[in-house]
């Protein structure tokens, strides 16, 4: 185990170089490409707080991206266009606040139902609230319905001007490792134990006397708010936000990017979004269809290979 | 109110609710007989619309043409089952979700290469397209009839098959006890891919019958397999009757949602603010319907016995 160590610092240090020196001899491709996997990292580590640790299969977590971005794209909207008063600004933390409070609620108040719920229901049931939020922004007319929100701005932050792509990658590299530390300190908690806990035997936790629904309830709206915040990024990121961002094929690759590299390990969700990425450019450019090879590829992990990339690595 | 339309927005109700069971309750089957989480239904309702269009085309006749799908259909599913979740029975449900959403994107791929980008319109025989007239001014279109009963037969066909049949013994006693059965002396593989492609065969026939409106298209499938979610988890997931009463329900509200929610709201709201609320509410009210179901009874409105 030892020995890892330093591979996945080696690994880390390289996705903050590489980078900015491809950017740096006009390659700004790659920066991009860079930014959009440490968001999505971001929301994958988020996502693997409650399946990896928690055991609870939630296919609905694209919808937290989606409001997040949102929550950044609506304030926007109303301050390019007016409307709304107390809602126009292009404060960054007046941003983050909004993302973090929607996201928050938002799984408050899902999370209350499907907790009650174990198994297929749970997995169906966040399928289908994310599917809501998906049809509540097409329904939105002055927010773009189906075509999207493109906002022209970006939000601001004391010091940081996130029109600067190199600056986007690091504020997206910064909060990554941000979230990543949390989580490993979440799962070293008690909190974190109790967790894991109701992951391998929730009648023995109910047995010795933890509140199982609650727990679970605190992780599921923590895992919430950390992929609402991601969405801060990814509309930042894409400046066009687009209901297109909650639909269930992206929470099925938010499962993938976590499943693929291994739940419940700290690393994991990184390594998961970075083979995604790199399939999704590398497949992508051979073919309009990757659809198909990747179809094809993630038939073949879940039937042949188990426990994800991070297990190969352990070995 | 306008009693035509109330009328018109029923049936239309009913129709979405028939063909939302036909897809539920192959969902409903395979999971509560096999333990299995099937998210490529939706692919093989799309898959369905798509070979009764080719069929249509290259026989000149779309009753030919569904009954030629039909078999094609469950032949799909059957090999579906057998190199897909046959390997799976034994895995948690996490690896069924991610195995069939690697399968979905492989199908809608394949669907896009062969058939195109474009949907695909169905022309309807002219017996089929009229309407019938039932009183002075009400007239119903003869296909929506026609959709409405043939599902209500084939949902009260699927019940007497589980309920009444040896076949349906047999799958019932594979249910609660698959060891016990195959001890007997009955193939339980097979028994279990019959099944299997008896539910992809009604998803399939769902698609025949909503394509000649609204014709077959790559995003149908999955438009159409979260409803069925929601339907199976307000029925109670495995319980066949419990689909049936939740399509028609889900059915009704979503469509009578969408054509008069505005009316009643404007009755305690300004218009305009009635314009832009109803909208977005009609649009999450199934949701909204399966949250309150599911605060007072967890495992749906009829959740199958524990076995």
């Amino acid at each position: 185990m030892q020995f890892i160590k330093p591979l996945k610092f080696f690994i880390l240090a390289s996705l903050l170089v590489f980078p900015i020196l491809f950017n740096q001899i006009g390659m700004s491709f790659y920066l991009d490409l860079a930014t959009r996997l440490c968001i999505l990292a971001i929301a994958a580590v988020g996502l693997n707080l409650i399946l990896g640790y928690g055991g609870m299969i939630s296919f609905g977590h694209a919808a937290y991206l989606g409001l997040g971005a949102y929550a950044v794209g609506i304030p926007a909207h109303h301050w390019l266009y007016g409307g709304l008063d107390f809602l126009a600004t292009t404060n960054g933390f007046v941003h983050i606040l909004i993302a973090i409070a929607i996201s928050g609620l938002f799984a408050l108040l899902t999370g209350l139902i499907c907790l009650k719920t174990k198994g297929v229901y749970f997995i169906m049931i966040t399928m289908a609230f994310s599917q809501m939020a998906y049809y509540l922004f097409v329904s939105i007319e002055e927010y773009g319905g189906d075509d999207g929100l493109v906002i022209n701005t970006r939000s601001e932050i004391p010091l940081i001007n996130l029109d600067d792509p190199i600056q986007m990658f690091l504020v997206s590299f910064s909060s990554l490792i941000f979230f990543m530390w949390l989580v490993h300190l979440i799962t070293k908690s008690n909190f974190g134990l109790i967790l894991s806990g109701i992951k391998d035997n929730e009648a023995r936790m109910v047995s010795l006397g933890y509140n199982v629904y609650f727990h679970k309830l605190i992780a599921f709206i923590f895992s919430g708010i950390i992929c609402g915040f991601a969405g801060v990024l990814l509309g930042n990121f894409t400046t066009f936000i687009s209901p297109e961002m909650i639909d269930w094929s992206r929470s099925g690759e938010l499962m993938f990017m976590v499943i693929l590299g291994g739940v419940a390990t700290v690393m994991g969700p990184l390594f998961g979004a970075i083979v995604f990425v790199i399939l999704e450019e590398v497949l992508s450019s051979i073919t309009i269809y990757w659809h198909l090879p990747f179809g094809l590829l993630l038939i073949t992990v879940v039937l042949f290979f188990r426990g994800g990339l991070s297990s190969l690595f352990s070995k | 109110m306008d009693y035509t339309l109330l009328l018109i927005q029923v049936l239309n109700g009913l129709q979405l609710g028939v063909l939302l069971f036909l897809v539920a309750s192959g969902l409903t089957l395979v999971f509560g007989i096999l333990d299995f989480v099937n998210l490529a239904h939706g692919s093989i309702y799309m898959l369905g619309a798509f070979v009764c269009a080719s069929l249509t085309y290259a026989l000149d006749s779309y009753l030919l043409a569904v009954i030629l799908a039909l078999p094609i259909i469950g032949i799909i599913g059957y090999v579906f089952e057998v190199f897909l979740a046959r390997p799976l029975y034994s895995r948690d449900h996490l690896d069924h979700v991610l195995g069939t959403f690697g399968a979905i994107l492989v199908i809608d791929t394949i669907a896009h290469l062969i058939w195109g980008p474009a949907g695909i319109a169905i022309p309807l025989p002219n017996y089929l397209d009229g309407q019938i007239k039932i009183s002075e001014n009400i007239e119903l279109p003869t296909f929506r009839v026609l959709i409405i009963i043939v599902g209500l037969l084939a949902a009260f066909g699927l019940l007497w098959l589980v309920n009444f049949t040896r076949l349906g013994m047999l799958i019932r006693a594979g249910a609660s006890n698959r060891t016990m059965v195959s001890a007997l002396g009955i193939d339980i593989r097979t028994l279990f891919a019959i099944v299997f492609a008896i539910g992809a065969t009604l998803a399939g026939m769902a698609g025949m019958l909503i394509a000649p409106i609204t014709e077959a298209s790559l995003g149908m499938g999955n438009n159409v397999i979260i409803t069925a979610f929601v339907v199976i988890i307000v029925g109670g997931i495995g319980s066949v009757k419990g689909a049936l009463v939740a399509a028609l329900l889900i059915g009704l509200i979503d469509t009578l949602g969408r054509a008069f929610l505005d009316d009643f709201f404007k009755i305690f709201m300004s218009t305009a603010a009635a314009e832009n609320s109803a909208p977005a509410i009609s649009s999450m009210s199934i949701y909204l319907i399966m949250a309150l179901i599911l605060s007072f009874k967890p495992n749906g409105l009829f959740p199958p016995r524990l076995r």
